[in-house]
């Protein structure tokens, strides 16, 4: 989908710049169109390498942040820039820019779904998608078990989650909530 | 699916997500659960489709609850399920920006940070298991799930290569 392209403009301090929210929304529509596979790669290519609207450090701080937070990584970070270039309407620009063109495109998916879902070969081509998908969501968590720390405590808390939400198919809300208390003691004070 | 049905859908996926710490893919069991086992407003395949399709389409991952959203109920349940899924954390992060958290080193946020890691990982795991048993119904589909995972951890690859890969893999009838 072909987007007007916002002028570049390195010209000033990043922390004391204000850039207009339509320049925003155009910014995060681009990216999130752009993001076949995840977004995080372009988000970081557009927001630091294109426009150096954020340096390298910023860009990371703002990452680990939108990590702790819920929701999606790359929304959190979408409202925090946004906010900070240009206030509340700014994280709304923001964020309705990563989200209005994919939100469209999954309707449109869905209708084809819904036109052609039955048809074998759709059939079969989404069997094969799905359990690439599976790889995919798979080796993102072993990716993310590099961070732990070499102690069995973590890896205790990843395995009971892992036992419960996986396994034996609890609700969430009742092993995150039995968890999340023991997990936080427990690493009171620890290095991370 | 009703009125009530789709308010109880959307305060369900509010809830959830508030504990998507990670990204949606933690939460995805959970909303697995609530519309395919506990509702049966989805079949598991159904659901497994709509998330193979939101990998496969541009934009952020979490977008695919705008499509179970709209197999469930249209236009009005692609709206409710997005916007339940996106709006809390979006508050929650507008209200910690605007709390400007000046010390990431204080020891609770530390502690939040470093307790809740391992717990996001086991269920983002738990998310792969559960899409896993719900795609690999044959021993072909289990060795591209594996491959998946090998090529994934060995190399940078864009995944929208794999995906491909897939959608090719089950049109010629291989997996």
């Amino acid at each position: 989908m072909p987007l007007p392209q916002p002028p570049i403009d390195n010209t000033t301090d990043p922390g004391a710049r204000k850039i207009r929210p339509l320049e925003l929304f155009f910014a995060f529509s681009q990216l999130a169109l752009s993001g076949f596979g995840g977004v995080l790669p372009w988000a970081h290519r557009t927001l630091v390498e294109r426009k150096g609207w954020l340096t390298q450090r910023e860009f990371v701080d703002t990452l680990a942040l939108g990590q702790l937070l819920p929701g999606p990584n790359i929304g959190n970070m979408a409202v925090m820039i946004g906010y900070r270039f240009a206030g509340y309407s700014g994280a709304a620009a923001a964020f309705a820019g990563l989200v209005a063109g994919p939100f469209v495109l999954m309707i449109a998916a869905g209708l084809l779904y819904q036109a052609y879902g039955a048809l074998p070969l759709v059939q079969q081509a989404l069997s094969g998608m799905s359990a690439v998908a599976a790889g995919l969501v798979l080796a993102t968590g072993l990716k993310m078990t590099r961070s732990l720390r070499r102690h069995w405590r973590p890896w205790l808390f990843t395995a009971l989650a892992l036992a419960g939400v996986g396994a034996l198919r609890w609700p969430l809300l009742a092993v995150v909530g039995a968890l999340a208390p023991f997990a936080v003691a427990a690493a009171w004070g620890r290095e991370d | 699916m009703d009125r009530s049905d789709l308010a109880a859908l959307g305060l369900h996926f509010a809830l959830l997500s508030l504990m998507a710490i990670g990204g949606v893919s933690s939460i995805l069991p959970d909303m697995q659960r609530y519309v395919v086992e506990a509702h049966h407003w989805l079949s598991a395949k159904e659901f497994a489709d709509a998330y193979a399709l939101g990998q496969a389409a541009p934009g952020p991952n979490m977008m695919f609850v705008t499509l179970v959203g709209w197999q469930l109920s249209g236009w009005a349940g692609a709206i409710v399920a997005t916007l339940a899924i996106v709006g809390p954390p979006i508050l929650l992060t507008m209200a910690v920006t605007r709390l400007n958290a000046r010390n990431p080193d204080a020891p609770l946020g530390r502690a939040i940070r470093g307790g809740l890691g391992p717990i996001a990982i086991g269920l983002t795991l738990s998310s792969g298991w559960i899409l896993a048993r719900s795609a690999d119904h044959d021993w072909p589909a289990g060795v591209l799930t594996l491959v998946t995972v090998a090529l994934m951890l060995r190399t940078r690859l864009n995944p929208v290569w794999l995906i491909l890969a897939g959608a090719i893999a089950g049109m010629s009838g291989i997996v």
